[in-house]
């Protein structure tokens, strides 16, 4: 019984939390019903006067030529190369790491994973200057190509593959005379799939929500991302004289639509990178 | 298997991701470091200054108040953060829960918000004329603190940052704990040990090693705070200036006022803080418990 009372006040609590986590998004969807006019007028957690939720759509799809479905194509496009592009990767070296011995591995290991300290943005101005010099700047391989290395990525697939995987599956296969990559496109890649779709998703978020790389490296609103492409329509809603504030609707409408796709992504992958994360996170 | 043939075949599986490593994280380092070496004056071009950019940034005050304000932010945005990812990874562990998977799926949501959404809908709820706290406070008779002015702002960001990432943090943790073996829960329940001692003796200390993980991603995180900050400048403009925090202060030397090898500097000293912090921390944490 103890049990049983402490349980609904722990539940009690956790709602609380949960209150607070879900609110900003409560306001959001709210928020994208209402007029420009109604989100300063009205109360901010419900409905304002008029329910305008398809004309904001409509607003955010068609301004400035539809620039916006452009961001959303873009976004999609360098998320899912960088992340498909930066998963293979980290999961050929992962296993290549975790299941073969040579001269050398352990400083590299070491090296590659010291690296998971080196933060982006330090990066990413030297990445920068590097691009501008063989013109690799305001492309959308500008954004790409950095997205491709993730030493945090690789060091999530070294322990999986290193627990995933039996030596006796291995060894039975090469003594059946199945080559290296044979052997890890029909037996292993398999068991690796969870860990491969946990390394994708966090580099899809890591990609889809970049701010400063793309900032930087990216002049021509064409290739602009979803984030760089709201937070300058953001900056002509708010920017004072000839500001333009109708703007804000579809600031907030384009908000609310460009979260929606991860959420997806995460809801219907759930079952593999949550196994991905426990039997692949740090349990050293 | 000979021990060449073993390292041509593992060859085959790293080389691929080891070129990008070399192309995209080793090369634009090395570069940045040979750029900081330089500087670029009005008379005479470019010249080699040796380590004069580092001695100019070690005595930069504008610098060197951005790295205290977010070794602060750090200090107490972190640990609450932390606490609440575990008290919330404890909590959905624990079996006590009703709907334990709402509660995970819920609180891990605010990471698929980018940032920048983030950091305009916090922006938009603070607001001190329209914003949804305030009108709050005002139907119920208080005034509510002005999130957005010199005092609280900080804190304001504290709060955005820790929305975002605390159920990231969170999945981490509770990834960890789905990995202690189920013998150890039985040996404590045998042992008569309840929920919450079993919390205390065996899950938090399962739990070190994702922790120190977790740590060392927030350390760097907090020291380089940019997209948050840089969107909430519009609203709050006379409290963030271009170097409220290290990243932004590298990003406007570098865009705006064009001194790219002071800012290849700043962002290498930037990445040796992160660095320091980092095994600081863990040095901390690591510490065996004295008994």
């Amino acid at each position: 019984m103890i049990a049983a009372r402490r349980s609904n006040l722990l539940t009690l609590g956790m709602t609380a939390l949960l209150v607070y986590f879900l609110f900003p998004l409560f306001w959001l969807v709210i928020a994208s019903t209402k007029t420009t006019g109604d989100l300063f007028a009205t109360f901010g957690l419900w409905f304002g006067h008029d329910f305008s939720l398809v004309a904001n759509v409509r607003a955010t799809f068609t301004h400035n030529h539809g620039e916006y479905g452009r961001w959303m194509l873009n976004t999609l496009v360098y998320a899912a190369v960088s992340a498909l592009g930066a998963a293979s990767l980290a999961t050929f070296a992962g296993y290549g790491f975790a299941r073969y011995t040579f001269r050398g591995r352990g400083p590299l290991l070491g090296l590659i994973l010291g690296t998971i300290m080196v933060p982006t943005t330090a990066l990413a101005i030297p990445t920068y200057l590097l691009f501008s010099k063989v013109s690799l700047v305001n492309t959308p391989w500008a954004v790409i190509l950095p997205s491709l290395v993730s030493p945090f990525g690789l060091f999530l697939m070294w322990v999986y593959a290193r627990d995933a995987i039996s030596d006796s599956v291995l060894e039975a296969a090469r003594i059946d005379g199945a080559g290296e990559l044979a052997i890890f496109f029909k037996v292993t890649l398999r068991s690796l799939i969870p860990g491969f779709v946990t390394v994708l998703l966090f580099t899809l978020v890591a990609t889809w929500n970049n701010y400063f790389l793309p900032l930087i490296m990216l002049n021509d609103p064409r290739y602009y991302p979803i984030t760089v492409g709201l937070s300058s329509w953001s900056a002509q809603a708010v920017g004072g004289n000839g500001g333009n504030a109708d703007l804000l609707a579809s600031v907030v409408t384009g908000s609310l639509l460009s979260v929606l796709p991860l959420i997806a992504a995460f809801l219907m992958l759930q079952r593999y990178w949550q196994s991905g994360l426990s039997a692949g996170a740090v349990k050293e | 298997m000979r021990a060449t043939a073993m390292a041509n075949r593992a060859y085959l599986f790293i080389a691929p991701f080891l070129a990008c490593f070399v192309l995209l994280f080793l090369l634009p380092l090395g570069y940045a470091g040979y750029l900081s070496l330089f500087k670029d004056q009005l008379v005479g071009g470019t010249v080699f200054v040796g380590l004069d950019n580092y001695v100019h940034a070690l005595g930069d005050a504008q610098l060197l108040r951005g790295v205290l304000r977010v070794g602060l932010f750090f200090l107490v945005q972190v640990p609450v953060m932390l606490l609440v990812a575990l008290a919330v990874a404890l909590a959905v562990d624990s079996g006590l829960l009703r709907l334990a998977g709402v509660f995970r799926l819920g609180v891990f949501v605010p990471y698929a918000v980018p940032s920048v959404v983030a950091a305009l809908m916090w922006g938009y709820l603070y607001g001190p004329d329209f914003g949804p706290l305030t009108q709050l406070g005002e139907r119920l008779g208080f005034t509510a603190p002005h999130l957005l002015g010199d005092g609280w702002l900080l804190t304001s960001l504290g709060n955005v940052v820790t929305w975002e990432f605390a159920g990231y943090n969170m999945i981490i943790l509770y990834s960890a704990l789905r990995t202690v073996p189920a013998e150890r829960y039985e040996a404590a329940a045998v042992d008569g040990a309840g929920p919450w001692r079993t919390a205390w003796h065996l899950k938090i200390p399962a739990l070190r090693p994702a922790l120190l993980l977790c740590l060392v991603f927030s350390v760097i995180g907090s020291f380089q705070l940019f997209a948050e900050p840089n969107l909430i400048q519009r609203l709050a403009p006379t409290v963030i200036n271009s170097s409220y925090t290290p990243n932004l202060y590298a990003y406007s030397l570098a865009f705006t006022s064009q001194q790219v090898n002071y800012a290849a500097a700043v962002s290498f000293l930037l990445g040796f803080v992160i660095l320091l912090v980092s095994y600081a921390a863990l040095l901390l944490a690591n510490r065996r418990p004295r008994r």
